[in-house]
């Protein structure tokens, strides 16, 4: 198929279920004493962000090491980028230091597109402004299959700021292509204008659509955007939108909460719903290491002639 | 991202496969009798031995083994899998393979007789692979290997301790295992090959 | 240009006869140029070569008038690394152009006399075709305070077509007071329509596109509100409006119901708006990155049917070089614009001639007579430009070929820019020749002198 991930819908049924079947075998490694595997020997990753993100590089780089992968780190704060430096001479510099895959944060959409056609090596989008973070929809449907033990006809709600968020667009396609239901839940203001060609429900109304869903995936709301109008107050988005106590009953017993992170306790989502049994968000840290080593494993580990 | 497959539950007669049968399944029952007594016999009844099946094939044989050991002893034998795809010195020949599952036996290694179970030896270089799988899984006691069939044409310092047939075969030719849980049917099929790079 | 004397850098005493063309696409013809004029139109094979005239076999060519552009950017002064009205105006006659409106939006602004002064000059130094002016409608074109437009409209430059493209005359009260004002010297305001707040921080056509992109999304109502509020202040206050790059099919409905109380509107549209999709960006090249974005299918079926139905009176390339860096960045941080003025009369053909939608009588209307007739270019103070193909119109015509197709390689343009979104397409035409008051500024499909 293609030496990049850039964006779930490049992935069939069968690739995203082989880098998820992968990454279950390759999450072994983090129960063992020797938390390695020699697979990636003699390669290099170079992370490259250029938004500040301490959390998805360091899952990248723990991803990597544990495949004996060496790695470089490049932020772009205090960089050459910072001094005005473009993205394409920026690539044209990693090709040089030989980087066999570059992980690529980015606060703009398709930057990591752009330097798909500048490198020789294999990209891997770690988030593009509002557009798509794939390995985190893998990590997100790693972990319910993991919880819920199935994928097909799960039905995944997804709540808050959908148009500006990247995790959103990468699980509605990933849960799609894995045969997941998807309801987004939002005020009309968070919804993109075409929202009703997606393939998946939309719901205003967060009561009615709890009690029905296996999964419920809070996104993460920004102040500025009670600034810009989207809606009036932090208050009452809270009010219509976030997932307190009250509303996590509504769920049915098996079901499961879900954050990609970082929260805003008592916002979106309640202090006490974060810390429940229900909540699986410190699980998906450690699974977003495995689902990254097989992605990194499935790119690099073969021969170049796929490249 | 593609990943060639491991082989997988097709169901190859002998003619389509254009060989021999080497040995039938009851020459197969046979053998791996005699390997389990073997293996009794060498490792002092079977305490603390774990036998690990290397995928594919490797792990329905390591299972009969248990069960055969379990029927002359009496008590329950150990035995999973391991998986050296990660561990591999030919991974940038093909695109990236699928991963087998390895499934350590509760109480591990460590300390412990651990007998790498496969189904035909040919150039060592998979079992070296295990052999450094291992090594990053904890610490054996002692490591031994059972095969079905040892074909020569060795690439590395390695030998077998338990070989169900030794089978002398030019690198012209291939050989091909069936078992009943994979394949439908237990033989051992001989035949010519038009990849003579096709190496266990 | 000057009123009265002819242009003397295009003038040479060279006359030429014209073997064979067909006007407008009609039956064969020849045509006697000299003096800058057109001197005679006969049958074909019938005009008696004078001594001394150079015979052009023009057999199987279309000549239109010399196309006139109403919107295009020379960057001249500021931005030269971009283009110069050198490289600007040869791009414009090996695209057929013989009158080409430079926008102000330069560096300084041409929104004084002085400014509109020195492009004026430069396209006369040039010499390759006439450079109009366009003059800024607001200081800096910053949208809070008028220019001098009356102190342009004097100047040798003589502007009358005022416009602060690239941004919006947003404030209401500021679009009425320019299009009453400009009524002293028959000026029209040329409208960038783009709703700001509407469109703050867009990158591509709002719609499908947008969301599946993740690229914040432009949406068509900033664009057919403003030219609805703009029509509706012209005819109040009786003036003329016209409206750039109309990109929208709401934008060609809105012009239609205007066009049809009588109001003075008139509109252009973009080769590019009449024949690409907003489904390009989904590659993330910049060089499909415009301001008004690409749009839809849709969008582009009704653009052309305005186009042929003359609800939009004219194609104007809003021909915008840019320079690599520029160009080869992240989408969001790109520069807006595409080149134009060498693919224009091609990519027309491509769209509306081939697929039967105008004739080449309509294109020379929508790409020489009318655009005249809004730019003022009427000889009467302005050479004159969109006149018929008759004896005693100027010689300025182009020659066209519309056989044959070939794939567009913007590294063989005059244009100091590449950023043509049609880099790889293959398109059908070319042009032959062009002239200019007599004067032959490309043959042979190259530039001349």
């Amino acid at each position: 198929m293609n030496r990049h991930l850039l964006s779930t819908t490049d992935l069939s049924r069968d690739d995203a279920l082989l880098i998820l079947d992968t990454a279950e075998e390759l999450a072994q490694v983090a129960d063992r004493p020797i938390r390695k595997l020699p697979t990636l020997r003699g390669r290099t990753v170079v992370n490259l962000f250029f938004e500040d993100s301490t959390r998805t590089r360091i899952s990248f780089e723990a991803a990597a090491k544990r495949l004996s992968a060496d790695v470089i780190n490049f932020s772009a704060k205090g960089s050459s980028v910072a001094k005005g430096e473009s993205l394409k001479d920026t690539a044209l510099t990693l090709e040089a230091m030989g980087a066999d895959a570059v992980v690529v944060r980015h606060s703009a959409s398709g930057a990591p597109h752009r330097l798909a056609g500048w490198v020789r090596g294999s990209v891997v989008n770690a988030g593009d402004g509002a557009h798509e973070h794939p390995t985190q929809a893998l990590l997100d449907a790693f972990t319910m299959r993991r919880r819920l033990g199935r994928l097909e006809g799960l039905r995944v709600a997804i709540v808050g700021d959908v148009l500006h968020s990247r995790v959103a667009r990468s699980n509605v396609g990933l849960l799609r292509t894995l045969g997941a239901e998807v309801t987004l839940v939002a005020p009309p203001t968070l919804l993109p204008v075409a929202v009703a060609s997606w393939p998946c429900e939309v719901s205003y109304d967060l009561n009615a659509v709890l009690p029905k869903s296996d999964v419920v995936m809070m996104l993460r709301v920004q102040q500025e955007r009670m600034n810009a109008a989207y809606f009036p107050t932090i208050r009452e988005y809270s009010r219509r939108y976030g997932l307190d106590s009250g509303r996590m009953a509504l769920l049915p017993e098996h079901a499961i909460v879900m954050h990609p992170g970082p929260m805003n306790r008592g916002i979106e989502i309640g202090a006490d719903v974060a810390d429940s049994v229900r909540s699986t968000i410190v699980e998906q840290v450690g699974n977003g290491v495995s689902v990254r080593m097989a992605v990194l494993y499935l790119l690099l580990g073969g021969s170049e002639a796929q490249r | 991202m593609h990943a060639s497959k491991p082989a997988g539950a097709a169901t190859v007669s002998a003619k389509a496969a254009g060989g021999k049968i080497v040995l039938g399944e009851p020459e197969i029952r046979r053998a791996l009798t005699r390997i389990a007594h073997e293996i009794l016999e060498r490792t002092d009844g079977g305490t603390d031995v774990v036998l690990l099946g290397i995928p594919t094939r490797g792990v329905p044989l390591a299972r009969r083994l248990a069960e055969r050991l379990a029927q002359v002893e009496g008590r329950p034998a150990s035995a999973g899998s391991l998986d050296i795809t990660m561990y591999r010195d030919d991974l940038r020949l093909r695109p990236a393979r699928a991963l087998g599952h390895t499934d350590v036996p509760p109480g591990g290694i460590d300390g412990r007789v651990v007998i790498l179970v496969d189904d035909v030896l040919y150039s060592g270089r998979t079992v070296r692979a295990a052999l450094d799988a291992l090594g990053d899984l904890g610490r054996p006691r002692a490591v031994q290997l059972a095969v079905l069939v040892d074909r020569g044409h060795r690439e590395l310092p390695i030998r077998a301790d338990y070989v169900g047939k030794n089978l002398p075969t030019s690198q012209r030719e291939m050989v091909k295992v069936l078992l009943e849980e994979v394949d439908g049917q237990d033989a051992v099929i001989l035949g010519e090959s038009d990849e003579g790079k096709a190496r266990a | 240009m000057n009123n009265t004397a002819m242009n003397n850098t295009a003038m040479t005493d060279q006359a030429w006869l014209i073997r064979g063309a067909r006007p407008l696409g009609g039956q064969p013809a020849d045509l006697l140029l000299a003096d800058g004029l057109i001197q005679e139109v006969a049958g074909a094979g019938t005009a008696e070569a004078p001594v001394g005239a150079q015979v052009l076999d023009a057999a199987g060519l279309i000549a239109l008038p010399g196309l006139v552009d109403l919107h295009t950017h020379l960057r001249e002064p500021g931005r030269e690394d971009a283009e110069t009205v050198e490289t600007g105006t040869a791009a414009a006659a090996l695209g057929g152009f013989t009158a080409v409106h430079a926008m102000a939006n330069t560096d300084p602004v041409a929104d004084t006399a002085g400014v509109a002064e020195q492009i004026w000059r430069l396209g006369r130094q040039a010499g390759r075709c006439d450079v109009r002016p366009v003059g800024a409608v607001t200081t800096g074109l910053e949208g809070r305070r008028l220019a001098e437009l009356g102190a342009m409209a004097d100047s040798a430059a003589r502007v009358r077509v005022f416009s602060d493209d690239g941004s919006c005359v947003a404030d209401a009260v500021l679009m009425r007071r320019a299009l009453e004002y400009v009524k002293a010297f028959d000026g029209v305001i040329a409208q960038h329509a783009q709703e700001p707040r509407l469109t703050d921080g867009a990158q591509v056509n709002e719609g499908e596109i947008s969301g599946r992109l993740g690229l914040t999304g432009w949406p068509a109502v900033a664009e057919e509100a403003i030219i609805a509020r703009d029509c509706l202040l012209a005819a109040h206050v009786g003036s003329a409006l016209h409206v750039c790059h109309v990109s929208t099919a709401g934008s060609v409905e809105i012009i239609r119901w205007a066009k049809s109380k009588g109001w003075r509107v008139t509109a252009e549209v973009t080769p590019h708006h009449l024949l690409l999709t907003d489904d390009l960006a989904a590659s993330y090249d910049p060089v499909y990155k415009v301001n008004p974005p690409l749009r839809t299918a849709a969008d582009v079926a009704e653009l052309r049917a305005g186009l042929a139905d003359g609800t939009i009176d004219c194609v104007a390339t809003d021909h915008a070089p840019h320079p690599l860096e520029d160009k080869e960045t992240e989408w969001p941080v790109a520069a807006n614009g595409m080149t134009g003025l060498e693919t224009a009369l091609r990519v027309v053909q491509e769209a509306l001639v081939d697929t039967g939608l105008l004739d080449w009588a309509g294109v020379a209307d929508r790409m020489s007579v009318r655009p005249a007739l809004i730019g003022r270019l009427t000889g009467d103070g302005a050479p004159r430009h969109g006149a018929p193909l008759a004896a005693g119109s100027p010689a300025s015509l182009v020659l066209y070929d519309p056989a044959g197709r070939e794939v567009v390689d913007p590294a063989t343009h005059a244009s100091r820019s590449r950023n043509s979104p049609f880099a790889g397409m293959a398109l059908p035409g070319r042009v032959v020749a062009t002239f200019l008051r007599g004067t032959p500024t490309v043959l042979d499909g190259k530039l001349a002198r």
